[in-house]
């Protein structure tokens, strides 16, 4: 019971770390990307803008504000909603609002909600692909030590550590749809539309980040594995006549796979956050890819919308990596 | 439901009952009665580790019988290959590349030839093993009683998860772990080092084996608590009739607790025999020299005390009257708030110039911290440390300190002669040819090879490293040295090198002592007064002749009572003592 | 990529420092040279520096030019892929052109491993200065320097870098040079896990004997640092910085290759990569030798690291150590010893190419000594 409550105020203090951690990176960005050289006026206007027609742009933004005031309507935006006004008309953005994109005055939030289907799509597929590659090879290699499983698979890891992902794509994509044509070239089909079509075409980004991503969790795995597997508690087992396959499955793991849930928890908050260069290379309407064209047409609101929603999705997988490596390992708690 | 079965009927898997296996094949265990059989047999039993190319032989040649419920003690210091001996009795060596040869028979089962499958019947139901560390030794992840019941279940698949879990409560009571219900479903770093030992004896328990394997089962614990485990492993072998075989360093443990004994070095047995004829009149001129090196907490200090006071006396420059060093009223706490811990609480101690004081306590009592404070690497948080008269505000050369670990105390990444020369090239006023003089010098002083000076810390061994520490402490050229456990991590016999060294230096240079140490013996053997620490306070001190022979405190009278002792008839008595003792309060 | 687990030991009771001899550079050598992967690593390393280094010798060599554009050698009715096979290579253009520009490709690798290596190389070396500063400052400087840069340092741990990178780059002017400007934003993002590393190794190495006995001979918190802290710090800052190379070029690449880092003409592999996938089925050498390029040599990167790791610290491969703190607190307990039980560290994984995640931050690093309680 005691433990129960350190867990849980060990939880809530996470939180409340995670939220601070939120509030300062919301300041950073905002000062990053409004006060720093460049005109964010100019640049929503556009390149053809004459000075007038950026000042309007500059009032309708509020830009002309001091800067805490600026930052405090971006606040209540968040939580309450805000009004643009231009002229006479009034736009409104209602909460969570991030703001408007320059280039199609979208609300920002909207944009997001709209690349967030692809993106969870393939974190989650990616996700359950190299969980059960990685932990099954890292497994597998750390309990074959010394044999010729063990080193087929240290080369085949050390191989996929070394192949950054886009490499890893264009060659899916070169052998498997351009040479063998087993697969059409991917073009993403939302889910709910047709969920065959959405499998088949998501198979090779799922592939792609999946092996990608594997490649560490073999390595977390077996290094973990091999870890707990020299510890002293494990001898004690084996001289107690535990069998090995229990002495693997009870102890071993038990003590080897939370930094690898842990880690797992981590990247999952990351993935959804948007894998930047799979999106891209497979033309997935995702965040990542949202991100990407919104630097490139230097639209700032939506640059620092995609950017804090990634890093909330970060921050709060971040504490619940903390707390589920607590939960497994209570020492951790303090007492 | 306490596994009180009688030895042999209830060890599943094995072919048990067949213990006679080679009769009347081990004339060298002629003190044990050739009675039925023995439980564990060696014969000629050789160890060789792979190492680098070749290997080393960790155990030669040994043999010797334990008989069904008889109790044998292996001690030895380290690398004396005990600990592989008793490895080897439950083959834990399968697998690790190391070559057994000649024969290891536990209840008629060949080790050396047995399959996986007796292999493991054999582990934890015939014999089994209590480890050294019992925190490392735990599944941390696992509440103790489901780790228990998890070896029953190892041995006897039909019990039933329930079963096994009531098992493992009665056992754990069995070994006095209070309130043995509620605890079983903790996890091991919730108990005490004691009680964590306590639960690895309950777990060895668990299968009722015939003899139990004790690798340093006190060594990380408290003396107190040490008397404890071994007074439960006594009574656990009296009422059950499990053998037991005890591997350690402490002649003194193994003294109290078992009949016979072996005398290992470098792999080989140097003597054998009977506890009392080996302690009591030992053949041998190697047992002998162990012997000697022990110190005893029951005789007063060889060294007649007036000689070292004169050479303290000497050393002009001090106020002839005042103290050298001086703790007023000392506290010490660590962290804030909820946290906050006092380390040391209230504590005013004297040291003379020239003189030795002890301080000794268990684990925990605030000694290092309070060591930490007189040369001023901790400040107090109230009190003052003064030295010669006026307050200590920090490090001075005057103070030094020497300290546990030879193996941390040193930077591995230096020299010795660096590590040694550094206060003298702090101290700015020598020159490079100077201080490399003066190092060699120092090295020389204290029975080292002054050539040493560019070798690095692993190239020494234990005692020549702790040598390099008491070097450094002398460069500044003190008036005092603290030394913090200073033997504690060495082997009996390189133990005594050292506390001479100290006493000769101390005769030498004038210095004064402070010698913190959790071991009774030590301290007595080198103080002028003692000083008894508990729990950050100071609850006796006193002449150290007074203090020891008529301890006023109780802590004191029951760190006492604790120590173990060389006679076996004397630790009988104690242990008798302490049964009474312990009747008024609850064990742990 | 080149992602690296370093999980603590259970038990710190073993100092750290402490464990076992000190390698010089003499027995680091000697242990590489048992590994033949590694020195093949190093020797195809060796191989590609030198030929980055003489790159405009080698291009001048070959009589090709990096920017010297070659519109004849582009066919512009098949969108600008190159004439003939292999991507037109031919005596002149030995790896064949660039499509769409005709630019010679041997002279464009050589010139854009130049880009790509300096800028990895660059970055690393200001990721490891910024992280000791921040780490020793953090490990030495008192209670508030350390609350303040421990959770500075968190953020930047925490943060993807590939998404911070990426949006830094769209409020710098467009004219200020790119490879500066990339070497700036992985340097000064990257450089959390190096600042971990070494405030935990200086807390640990703080608390242990040695330090202190400095101290009691006189020497000032300077001397201690610099002989008695650094020294040992090399080491994990070495291994760290073995990691963080390779996972810097993939992390370049990564930018250029999405149109964000290097830009046109200057060539890079991953501003080569950049076009691949429009030009993947005309033309499969060009997309092929850059990325075999880049394969090539962040495999002997990771594999020399991993060697290196070995080599320094054969006891410690695959594992940081954290130590007791500072002052060990002793707590009057019930006739127990006291055991700092440390935990379990994830905290010091490069990031990954895609997502930019770092390793889990799991728990604190500073080792939670958990007094043990008594019944």
């Amino acid at each position: 019971m005691n433990a129960l409550l350190s867990g849980a105020r060990f939880t809530a203090k996470r939180l409340v770390g995670a939220a601070l951690v939120l509030l300062v990176l919301s300041v950073a960005l905002y000062s990053l990307f409004y006060l720093l050289p460049g005109d964010p006026a100019r640049l929503a206007c556009g390149e053809r803008c004459d000075p007038s027609q950026v000042a309007q742009v500059r009032e309708r933004l509020g830009l002309d504000e001091p800067v805490h005031a600026q930052y405090a309507h971006f606040l209540q935006g968040l939580f309450t909603g805000r009004d643009y006004s231009a002229g006479t008309s009034v736009r409104h953005c209602a909460a969570p609002c991030l703001g408007l994109s320059h280039q199609n005055d979208q609300p920002v939030s909207t944009l997001i909600v709209e690349g967030f289907p692809a993106t969870l799509s393939l974190a989650v597929g990616a996700m359950t692909l190299c969980l059960l590659l990685g932990v099954g090879t890292g497994l597998l290699s750390a309990l074959r030590r010394g044999g010729i499983t063990e080193r087929v698979l240290t080369v085949l890891t050390l191989a996929g550590t070394g192949t950054p992902v886009f490499l890893l794509g264009l060659l899916l994509l070169m052998v498997v749809c351009a040479y063998l044509r087993w697969l059409p070239f991917p073009s993403y089909v939302p889910l709910a539309e047709d969920p065959e079509q959405w499998a088949w075409n998501m198979l090779l980004p799922w592939l792609t980040l999946g092996l990608f991503e594997s490649a560490k969790y073999a390595r977390l795995t077996r290094a973990s594995t091999l870890e707990v597997l020299a510890e002293d508690h494990i001898r004690t087992f084996r001289a107690y006549g535990v069998g090995e396959r229990a002495v693997v499955a009870r102890h071993a793991l038990r003590g080897a796979l939370p930094p690898v849930i842990a880690l797992g928890a981590l990247d999952l908050g990351t993935m959804l956050g948007g894998a930047m260069i799979t999106e891209s290379l497979f033309g997935l309407p995702g965040l990542g890819r949202l991100l990407i064209g919104s630097v490139r047409d230097v639209d700032l609101p939506v640059v620092v919308g995609v950017v804090l929603v990634i890093g909330t999705a970060v921050v709060v997988a971040n504490a619940v990596a903390d707390v589920l490596h607590a939960l497994a390992d209570r020492r951790v708690l303090p007492s | 439901m306490t596994p009180r079965t009688a030895p042999g009927t209830d060890a599943p898997g094995t072919d048990a009952p067949d213990t006679d296996a080679e009769p009347g094949a081990v004339p060298e265990a002629g003190a044990v009665p050739p009675a039925s059989g023995a439980l564990v047999q060696v014969d000629g039993l050789t160890v060789d580790f792979p190492v680098g190319g070749g290997t080393v032989r960790a155990v030669d040649g040994l043999s010797f019988r334990l008989e069904a419920g008889g109790a044998l003690g292996i001690v030895g210091e380290s690398g004396s290959g005990k600990s592989t001996v008793a490895q080897a009795l439950l083959g834990l060596h399968r697998g690790t590349g190391a070559r057994l040869g000649g024969t290891v028979r536990v209840d008629g089962t060949d080790v050396g030839a047995a399959s996986v499958r007796e292999l493991r019947a054999l582990r934890g139901a015939t014999a089994a093993m209590v480890f050294q560390d019992p925190l490392s030794s735990l599944d941390p992840y696992l509440a103790v009683g489901a780790q228990i019941a998890e070896v029953q279940r190892a041995h006897d698949p039909r019990l039933s998860r329930r079963a096994a879990r009531r098992r493992a409560v009665a056992v754990l009571d069995r070994v006095g772990v209070p309130d043995a219900a509620r605890r079983a479903r903790s996890r091991p770093h919730e108990f005490s080092g004691g009680q964590r030992q306590r639960v690895l004896i309950a777990m060895a328990l668990a299968c009722a084996p015939r003899v139990i394997v004790a690798d340093e089962p006190t060594t990380a614990l408290d003396v107190t608590v040490q008397a404890q485990i071994l007074d439960l492993l006594h009574e656990v072998r009296t009422e059950t009739g499990t053998g037991l075989l005890l591997v350690s360093h402490d002649l003194g443990v193994v003294a109290g607790s078992v009949d016979d004994m072996l005398v290992m070095r470098h792999g080989r047995v140097v003597e054998r025999g009977p506890v009392a004829r080996v302690l009591g009149a030992p053949a041998e001129p190697y047992t002998r020299e162990l012997l000697a090196a022990v110190p005893r907490v029951e005789t007063p200090r060889r060294r007649p005390p007036d000689l070292r006071k004169r050479a303290g006396a000497g050393t002009g420059g001090t106020r002839a009257d005042g103290p050298l060093l001086e703790a007023v009223g000392v506290r010490r706490e660590f962290g804030r708030g909820r946290d906050r811990t006092v380390a040391v609480d209230d504590v005013s101690l004297t040291v003379a110039a020239g003189e030795t004081l002890g301080v000794v306590g268990e684990s925990g009592s605030g000694k290092t911290t309070l060591g930490r404070m007189l040369v001023r690497l901790l400040a107090p948080t109230r009190g003052t440390v003064r030295y010669d008269g006026r307050a200590l505000t920090g490090v001075r050369g005057d103070v030094q300190m020497v300290f546990q670990d030879p193996v941390s105390s040193l930077n591995p990444r230096r020299s010795v002669g660096e590590s040694v020369a550094d206060p003298l090239r702090a101290a700015g006023t020598l020159t490079d040819a100077e201080v490399t003089r003066r190092v060699r010098e120092l090295l020389e002083r204290v029975g080292l090879d002054p050539d040493a000076y560019h070798r690095y810390p692993h190239e020494f061994s234990g005692g020549q490293r702790q040598r390099v520490g008491i070097a450094r402490a002398l460069a500044p050229e003190p008036r005092l040295i603290v030394c913090d456990e200073p033997v504690s991590a060495l082997d009996v016999t390189t133990q005594a090198q050292i506390l001479e060294l100290l006493a000769r230096l101390q005769g030498e240079l004038g210095l004064a002592l402070v010698l913190i140490a959790h071991d009774l013996a030590v301290v007595r053997q080198v103080s002028d007064r003692v000083a008894v620490m508990r729990r950050g306070v100071v609850v006796e001190e006193g002449p150290v002749d007074t203090v020891y022979d008529a301890p006023r405190d109780p802590y004191t009278r029951a760190l006492l009572a604790a120590v173990p002792v060389l006679d076996p008839v004397e630790a009988a008595a104690r242990r008798a003592a302490r049964r009474g003792a312990t009747a008024e309060h609850a064990p742990g | 990529m080149a992602v690296r687990q370093e999980t603590a030991v259970r038990d710190s009771v073993t100092p750290l420092g402490a464990t076992g001899p000190a390698p010089g550079p003499g027995g680091v050598w000697r242990r590489l040279r048992t590994r033949p992967a590694a020195l093949a690593s190093g020797g195809v390393l060796a191989v590609l520096v030198a030929a980055a280094l003489a790159a405009p010798l080698l291009t001048a060599l070959a009589g090709q030019d990096p920017y010297a554009y070659h519109g004849d050698l582009v066919d512009s009715a098949r969108g600008g892929a190159p004439h003939g096979a292999f991507g037109g290579a031919s005596g002149a253009h030995w790896l064949g052109v660039e499509p769409g520009t005709g630019r010679d490709l041997f002279a464009l690798l050589l010139h854009g491993a130049r880009v790509s290596l300096l800028v990895a190389a660059g970055a690393t070396l200001l990721q490891v200065v910024v992280g000791l500063a921040v780490g020793l400052t953090a490990a030495l400087g008192g209670r508030w320097a350390d609350r303040l840069l421990s959770r500075v340092t968190d953020v930047m741990v925490a943060l993807p870098m590939l998404v911070l990178a990426i949006a830094l780059t769209t409020v710098v002017p467009g004219d200020f040079p790119r490879p500066l400007l990339l070497v700036l934003v992985m340097g000064l993002l990257g450089w959390g896990g190096v600042s971990r590393v070494v405030r935990a190794r200086t807390m640990a190495l703080r608390g242990l004997d040695f330090v202190a006995a400095a101290r009691l001979g006189g020497s000032g918190r300077l001397r201690v640092a610099r002989r008695e802290l650094l020294p040992s710090l090399a080491a994990p800052v070495l291994t760290y910085a073995a990691i963080l190379l390779p996972s810097n070029i993939v992390l370049e690449a990564s930018l250029s290759f999405l149109g964000i880092g290097v830009k046109p003409p200057t060539p890079s592999w991953g501003q080569l990569l950049s076009t691949a996938t429009t030009w993947y089925r005309a033309d499969p050498a060009y997309v092929l030798l850059p990325s075999g390029l880049l394969f090539v040599t962040v495999l002997a990167f990771t594999v020399l690291g991993d060697a290196v790791r070995a080599a320094l610290d054969p006891r410690e491969a695959s594992r940081l150590r954290v130590g007791t703190r500072g002052e060990r607190a002793e707590r009057p307990l019930e006739g127990g010893e006291s055991v700092h039980v440390g935990t379990r560290l994830a905290g010091s994984g490069a990031k990954s190419a895609d997502t930019g995640t770092r390793l889990p931050r799991t728990g604190a690093e500073s080792p939670v000594p958990h007094e043990e309680k008594a019944p």
